[in-house]
């Protein structure tokens, strides 16, 4: 039996106790709750928001109260890792201008909005978005557009895993995801609608794409700059040739792409796109039907 | 009792621990049948859903760091966690031992103090002992007897045991691990500690003083527990000799781990999953004498469909090395740093269930679970990458171990 009342302890382990709890709190305090808003300046329909240091609540916070103010642009500098910027917002001609790294679920339910972000950006961007345009200049993280609705996602970089997961699209809800670099495995993964294009640009010395793509799709589709081999393919995929509408549109997507990056489109269309589409709508109808 | 409703040993409060199934009352039973459930009773009353948070630098010129860039770095990620566990690890922060094999030790209470010196006495030297220095802070409470031990090994004990002094040091720590009541060991490694307990990772990094050390590397933790209890012990890291482990995740092959390390004299004690990837790098690295890009291709290894892709020559080693190690596979999701004498690994599982970003900025490696977790203590990176599945990011010191146990490192912090 391990004695275990507290009379048996009587080392010291260090400066004298002030008490079970402690007294000072502890002093680093990045990305912790607390109630300092950011400095707030406003230019005309423009705000400036300093985002240093405050927490992602309360700077959520803060953009809803500029946006309930009538505001079209809000500037958020210095981010740094706060998370759900644009969560939920329902505005349409209102641009958030992201200087710095955001947090995870970036425009997550967004529904109207343009994110513009000027660095990379981390994962769960655009999660559940309903409408509305994100843009990073940089790379972004792991399942971009999980469970997309609407609206576009244009990433000039490279994206992370399992991109485009369960994307779907109803009537006029048509979700549209551009990559400017490469992907990595999982790409479409139970996509159910809706599209994404792939341009693979920069470095050529490797896969623009993983493998296990479009692992249980059974709907939309994607269109990949370069070739694709069997192997990378999930076994719900095929790639196919594309037809002159979807060339059409391939084009259409690119190009507005293009603009919003400043690239030439013509030099980015010159290449072949391949078209990665489900075989059926219902791969796992028969899965339990014997 | 602390709110969490874990006592100062890890145990729950008598509330939970009357009910065995989860807090609900057995079904039939009265509330006066019900008894302590033996084993778990360190699980807290409740749990809460989320995810662990890491982070780890590496400056390669093996220049020093202060800890509190790790601290910083881990508070920036603080939502990732609950408080239920935090911790660092740091490398090259004891100048004046760097030979010795410090013991870092929680103990539950003086007998395990005493029996643990008792049994140091008769197996090592004991060059100097002292608590680990602490202070209070606001959050961090019902801490355990924190003491560290700096240790040789005398020449005839090796010559009697006939084993390496690490394989002496491993088994010691097992023994104390495993033997000695409420005694854990917490670091065992030259020239690094473990610094970590129940509580935010910004508490215990200030708990622990850690801004007062300087270290070529460091790793960080906030856990967040999902399967196995929140107690001083299971905080990460887990260390054993100079090898250290974050990990966010699960291991879900832990049974079939634990019995291939069992075979190899390695106990685990800890209630965790994460320690086995600490045993495993000891066994793969030092042990077999793998290198770590081998390592950490039998730890998280290619699929046979990537396999059979590959060249002849690779097929075949990748073939074997599945084969010799399928016992030492990882599976489930993680994303793990290594620390160790030699520099720094990140990893992560085989399909990329748990978030690894990287970065480097002139000799400095950084990594983190998020990026924005690098970018609060380096902002302006020469390049920033993520990690692609199952492939380590490796940062290594230049002169490597001899930095780490030359007393004449002097020279270049």
């Amino acid at each position: 039996m391990t004695p275990s009342s507290e009379s048996v302890r009587s080392v010291p382990t260090g400066p004298a106790r002030r008490g079970p709890t402690g007294i000072e709190p502890a002093r680093i305090t990045a990305g912790q709750p607390g109630l300092e808003n950011g400095l707030v300046t406003r230019d005309g329909d423009t705000a400036h928001i300093d985002a240093r240091g405050v927490y992602y609540k309360t700077l959520n916070e803060q953009i809803r109260m500029l946006v309930g103010e009538g505001m079209t642009t809000v500037m958020l500098d210095n981010i740094n890792g706060q998370r759900y910027i644009g969560a939920g917002i329902s505005a349409d001609h209102l641009t958030i201008m992201v200087n710095g790294v955001p947090g995870n679920d970036l425009a997550t339910f967004m529904d109207g909005p343009t994110v513009i972000v000027d660095d990379n950006a981390q994962d769960g961007i655009a999660n559940t978005m309903n409408r509305g345009l994100v843009v990073v200049r940089g790379d972004a993280g792991d399942v971009v557009g999980y469970g997309m609705r609407g609206g576009r996602v244009y990433v000039l970089g490279d994206v992370g895993y399992r991109v485009g997961i369960h994307m779907k699209a109803y009537g006029e809800q048509h979700p549209v995801i551009v990559i400017g670099g490469h992907a990595r495995d999982f790409f479409g993964e139970y996509m159910a609608g809706g599209e994404m294009i792939l341009l693979g640009l920069g470095d050529s010395s490797e896969p623009i794409l993983g493998s296990y793509v479009g692992t249980g799709m059974h709907g939309g589709v994607i269109y990949v700059r370069g070739s694709v081999q069997g192997h990378q393919l999930g076994k719900e995929v095929s790639v196919v040739d594309p037809t002159p509408e979807d060339a059409a549109r391939i084009e259409e997507l690119v190009t507005d792409f293009c603009r919003v990056h400043a690239l030439d489109a013509t030099e980015v269309l010159s290449q072949p796109f391949g078209k990665i589409a489900p075989f059926t709508h219902r791969p796992y109808g028969k899965l339990y039907a014997y | 009792m602390s709110a969490r409703g874990l006592n100062r040993f890890g145990e729950a409060d008598r509330r939970s621990a009357g009910r065995p199934y989860g807090g609900l009352p057995a079904p039939g039973s009265r509330s006066s049948d019900l008894v302590p459930r033996p084993e778990y009773t360190a699980e807290a009353e409740e749990r809460i859903l989320g995810g662990c948070g890491l982070m780890g630098v590496c400056d390669e010129s093996g220049g020093r760091m202060s800890g509190e860039l790790a601290l910083r770095s881990m508070s920036s990620m603080h939502d990732r966690g609950n408080g239920l566990g935090g911790g660092f690890a740091g490398y090259g922060i004891y100048p004046d031992f760097p030979y010795a094999f410090c013991f870092h030790m929680l103990f539950n209470d003086d007998v395990g103090k005493d029996d643990t010196e008792y049994y140091l006495a008769r197996h090592f030297v004991i060059l100097h002992h002292e608590p680990i220095p602490s202070k209070s802070v606001r959050g961090i409470e019902d801490e355990p007897i924190l003491w560290r031990y700096f240790l040789e090994i005398s020449d005839e004990r090796l010559a009697e045991t006939q084993l390496s002094a690490e394989d002496y040091v491993v088994h010691s720590v097992m023994d104390i691990n495993n033997h000695i009541k409420g005694a854990f060991v917490a670091s065992s490694g030259r020239n690094m500690g473990a610094f970590k307990g129940v509580g935010f990772p910004e508490e215990i990094g200030e708990f622990y003083r850690l801004d007062e050390y300087r270290g070529w590397t460091w790793t960080g933790h906030g856990r967040f527990p999902t399967n196995t209890p929140g107690w001083w012990g299971g905080a990460h890291p887990f260390c054993l000799l100079d090898y250290s482990i974050v990990h966010n995740g699960e291991i879900s092959s832990y049974g079939i781990n634990q019995r291939y390390l069992e075979m190899f004299g390695y106990k685990c004690s800890m209630r965790t999953d994460t320690e086995v990837v600490t045993y495993l790098f000891d066994l793969l690295l030092r042990r077999h004498g793998l290198s770590v890009e081998i390592a950490c291709k039998a730890l998280a290894s290619p699929f046979w469909k990537d396999i059979d892709l590959m060249e002849k020559e690779d097929r075949q080693l990748y073939t074997a090395l599945r084969a010799v190690y399928g016992p030492a596979l990882l599976n489930g999701p993680f994303a793990v740093v290594l620390g160790m004498g030699e520099g720094m690994v990140a990893l992560s599982d085989r399909i990329k269930l748990r978030p690894l970003a990287a970065a480097r900025k002139g000799t400095t490696v950084y990594v983190a679970s998020e990026e924005s977790a690098i970018r609060e203590i380096c902002p302006k990176p020469d390049l920033t990458w993520m990690p692609r599945a199952g492939e380590p990011v490796i940062a290594r010191l230049e002169d490597g171990v001899n930095l780490a146990t030359s007393a004449a490192y002097d020279a270049v912090a």
